[in-house]
């Protein structure tokens, strides 16, 4: 039998009224099945996932974009259970349980450097700011292994554009919070904290660049980076910052963190290239967290759309 | 202490980290990236055998227990088993016999260039580690063969170190057990020479034939 104790039930993890229905429907069939061994048995494996999927709340008006792949999504448990976030840890399996407890309300996103009006956001004004969209992308990272998650979000460009960055601006700076007691692994400089990363004006401003706040319909869980990051699907995952606290418009281009900690091996562009090798690694392959065997990385994560934004550019030189 | 009892019993308890791997594999409990968990897993265990390898000799000097050495030769051969297991996952999962790729891994990429060099050395170790191949080659010679486990062991905590992305808290934490384990046959190798210029010379016989 399955009896919760109820001291350590989370108002998130009561069950939603469409699966205590299933479960009603499967106890009718369980009973006609008989044997209370099959019940235990299948019981466990019917509830215990779905508990696990409803603890943040449903985006409403979610549309749907063109953008989005086709290709089969990663499941919840392994997106929101194998992460790198070295803001909580730097084992990927710790930041789910480290995560738990981190504040996302209130938070404030300081936009400001080259724009025409500085100001201080409330992070749930950003997120009216368009009406969000599912953007179903693939994410590589820089460590050989890939995922496809449906993100929720708009296009970067919607805030930029409200922001009204001078022409002067040429690069966007976005800066994760710097919060040592709640991020434990912010205790330990095994990065230069906080967080920065970077991006060519141009580059913000192409579509696919989004600004994002939630994924698999709902909000972003903590330990995806809520609850406000960037997704940018052509560069290796490093480049989408999360937790974001500061967007800031600049003439120079931005030193991110991973290219000031290790130069040779990380750059500040970081387009996902199966041509240029990490120097410890080849980046020729993927393993698509799921499958066996492993695929061949494409050219820009398979967004060729982006290739101009670079034309002309040696991008052995400028990885 | 019962050894010959004994033995058994650390046996089975070596092969644990394996049972644990294939438990959790057939439970589907290895998460999100199992082939980077086995990986990583025969990895360190590795690692964690050679340095009990290497504990062997300074505990039973420092403890006076010498029935410690009936372990030595299970503990390194259970490090040749678990860095074979770890080539396997690497050949296999990783990259699927393509023997071009694994070439050039080896050649361009430093850690696997290390790491494979560790493997290499333990092989000879591995083949010769019956009393047949003691006798064969002669005490002194076997011993000196067996010396190349320092320099497998250093491969294998450079290729970890090389490794890691930005945290070497662990490649850290083996080197300091690897560099203390050194130092301590540094120390017993360096003691009786640097003292023999002042003293009258020492018979240091009976260390040298039992350093491991």
């Amino acid at each position: 039998m399955l009896i919760k104790k109820p001291a350590d039930i989370r108002f998130s993890e009561i069950t939603p009224k469409s699966l205590y229905l299933n479960r009603r429907k499967f106890l009718a069939g369980a009973a006609v099945l008989g044997g209370a061994a099959a019940v235990s048995a299948r019981f466990g494996k019917l509830i215990s996932p779905a508990i696990t999927a409803s603890a943040n709340n449903k985006i409403s008006g979610i549309q749907k974009s063109s953008f989005s792949t086709t290709e089969t999504i990663t499941p919840y448990k392994d997106v929101t259970n194998y992460n790198n976030y070295y803001e909580f840890s730097t084992d990927k399996y710790e930041p789910a349980g480290l995560a738990k407890d981190f504040r996302t309300r209130p938070w404030k996103v300081t936009v400001d450097g080259l724009v025409s009006k500085k100001q201080e956001l409330d992070v749930d004004t950003i997120i009216k700011m368009a009406s969000p969209e599912e953007r179903i992308y693939r994410h590589r990272c820089v460590e050989g292994w890939s995922i496809v998650v449906p993100w929720v979000g708009f296009s970067l460009s919607e805030l930029i554009k409200r922001a009204q960055p001078l022409s002067k601006a040429k690069f966007m700076e976005f800066t994760t919070i710097y919060d040592p007691k709640q991020m434990p692994g912010q205790r330990e400089r095994v990065l230069d904290w906080p967080y920065v990363e970077g991006l060519r004006m141009d580059e913000a401003m192409h579509p696919l660049a989004l600004l994002c706040f939630g994924m698999y319909g709902e909000d972003l869980p903590n330990q995806d980076g809520a609850p406000l990051r960037i997704v940018v699907p052509w560069k290796y995952g490093f480049k989408s910052a999360k937790a974001i606290v500061r967007i800031r418009f600049t003439d120079k281009q931005p030193l991110n963190t991973w290219n000031k900690m290790a130069p040779d091996e990380y750059g500040f562009y970081s387009n996902v290239n199966p041509n240029v090798d990490h120097p410890r690694w080849s980046q020729a392959t993927e393993r698509r967290l799921g499958e066996f065997r492993k695929r061949p990385t494409l050219m820009f994560n398979g967004y060729d759309q982006v290739a101009s934004l670079y034309s002309g550019m040696d991008l052995r030189k400028n990885f | 202490m019962p050894v010959r009892w004994f033995k058994p019993v650390v046996f089975l308890a070596c092969l644990g980290p394996l049972a644990r791997l294939g438990w959790k594999a057939y439970s589907n409990a290895l998460g999100a990236n199992p082939i980077e968990v086995i990986t990583h897993s025969t990895g360190d265990w590795t690692l964690i055998f050679l340095l009990v390898t290497l504990a062997i000799t300074p505990l039973r000097k420092l403890t006076g227990q010498p029935w410690l050495i009936r372990f030595r030769r299970m503990f390194g051969l259970f490090a040749f088993f678990y860095v074979t297991l770890h080539f396997l996952t690497y050949i296999w999962l990783d990259k699927f016999f393509d023997v071009h790729a694994m070439l050039k891994d080896i050649e361009k990429r430093k850690f696997i260039t290390v790491g494979f060099t560790g493997f290499l050395l333990l092989i000879p170790l591995a083949f010769t580690s019956t009393s047949g191949w003691i006798r064969r080659l002669g005490g002194k010679r076997w011993q000196g063969l067996h010396r190349l486990i320092y320099f497998a062991a250093i491969a294998g905590v450079i290729h970890y170190w090389w490794l890691v992305k930005a945290d070497i808290h662990k490649p850290l934490e083996y080197a300091v057990v690897l560099g203390v384990l050194l130092g301590y046959r540094i120390v017993v190798w360096v003691i009786p020479r640097f003292s023999s210029r002042k003293m009258p010379p020492v018979r240091t016989a009976g260390l040298e034939a039992s350093r491991g």
